[in-house]
């Protein structure tokens, strides 16, 4: 009988994977106002294996808990992992950090965040997104792992659960898979093609209203967030330049010529 | 008491395909007309047996929709961080 797993999934809001981010005319931060935010896809990959596992084996999944860090709106990223299955969250609430200042609450400070959590709920599974689709950090999995001083597997693409608690999970890497196995407590960060995440039912999403979520702040955990980055600039891509169809072989070449290429 | 509860599911299967309308690529109002339209085409069906064949298909739609919205999820997020494979 393998050890019963406590699971905390760490999820994140991001603005929606459909739409494209604008810096704003200050260029400092990147523009929120109206914009639609959504759960990180990468975290729904992690909450969606949480479940799996529950679905697999009963026995297996004595609790999974969604954890947030940031402002109070980070209360829809745990709402929609909610629905999708998760027992209870819990929201830790940063205070002077609001969507427009996303980028203040860095891998660090959150690794910090999640490990005195951890620490305090007795997880020993963490299943989390290996990165978030706005900074795109991909460091808070193996910050907070270092922190904790678990064992690591970052971008799983299989994860199965022994019976004597030995994790094997198989890790995308260049040219192929790598698969590791270890004794819990463990991080896993989820690739893309980990799993397909299920759509939500109106109904999940209504029960879901009903579950727990905790309220902490940082200072409840001892954590300083203080950031030590600061951003100095930031910009937008730089545009897309159309092409142009040329009517002669001859203004072809002198095309050519003129970039260079022959 | 079983028409009732047939009722009941139409209903139910109405708000959860409006509500995945939300996201719909070509729109809202769009989707909801659609939708809309569909059910009515069927509101004079009695018969049991007949309503839930229909009910098969509006299950059978929302499953396509899921995926349809997954596949473009996995493709925009394939296209932004594995561009090279």
């Amino acid at each position: 009988m393998p050890p019963r797993l406590n699971i905390v999934v760490p999820v994140k809001r991001v603005i929606d994977y459909a739409i494209k981010p604008r810096v704003n005319a200050a260029k400092n931060i990147v523009e929120t106002n109206g914009v639609k935010f959504s759960l990180n896809p990468f975290c729904e990959i992690a909450v969606e294996e949480a479940v799996r596992l529950r679905e697999s084996n009963k026995d297996l999944v004595e609790s999974i808990t969604l954890v947030s860090a940031g402002s109070a709106k980070a209360q829809d990223a745990l709402r929609s992992g909610l629905a999708m299955g998760a027992d209870k969250a819990a929201l830790i609430e940063c205070p002077g950090i609001d969507d427009s200042k996303l980028l203040s609450l860095e891998p660090l400070a959150v690794a910090k965040l999640l490990k005195a959590y951890v620490d305090k709920s007795g997880a020993n599974l963490v299943i989390m997104g290996k990165q978030a689709i706005d900074d795109d950090a991909n460091q808070t999995g193996q910050m907070l792992a270092g922190l904790l001083n678990w064992s690591q597997a970052t971008n799983a693409s299989k994860v199965d659960v022994a019976e004597d608690g030995t994790v094997s999970v198989t890790r995308e890497v260049d040219g192929g898979s790598e698969t590791l196995a270890a004794k819990l407590p463990m991080v896993i960060t989820t690739d893309l093609r980990l799993n397909v995440p299920r759509y939500t039912k109106l109904q999940d999403i209504m029960k879901a209203k009903k579950k727990k979520t905790d309220k902490l702040s940082p200072a409840d955990l001892g954590v300083d967030i203080t950031p030590r980055l600061e951003t100095v600039s930031l910009a937008d891509p730089p545009k897309r330049v159309g092409g142009a169809k040329v009517d002669s072989v001859d203004s072809l070449i002198s095309k050519l010529k003129e970039v260079g290429a022959i | 008491m079983q028409s009732n509860q047939l009722r009941y599911r139409v209903i139910r299967q109405y708000k959860q395909l409006l509500f995945m309308g939300r996201e719909y690529p070509r729109g809202y109002q769009f989707f909801r007309d659609k939708l809309h339209s569909g059910f009515m085409k069927n509101r004079d069906l009695v018969d049991a047996s007949q309503i839930e064949e229909k009910l098969r298909f509006a299950e059978f739609i929302e499953k396509e929709i899921a995926a349809l919205y997954h596949v473009r999820k996995y493709r925009s997020m394939k296209r932004q961080y594995y561009s090279e494979e």
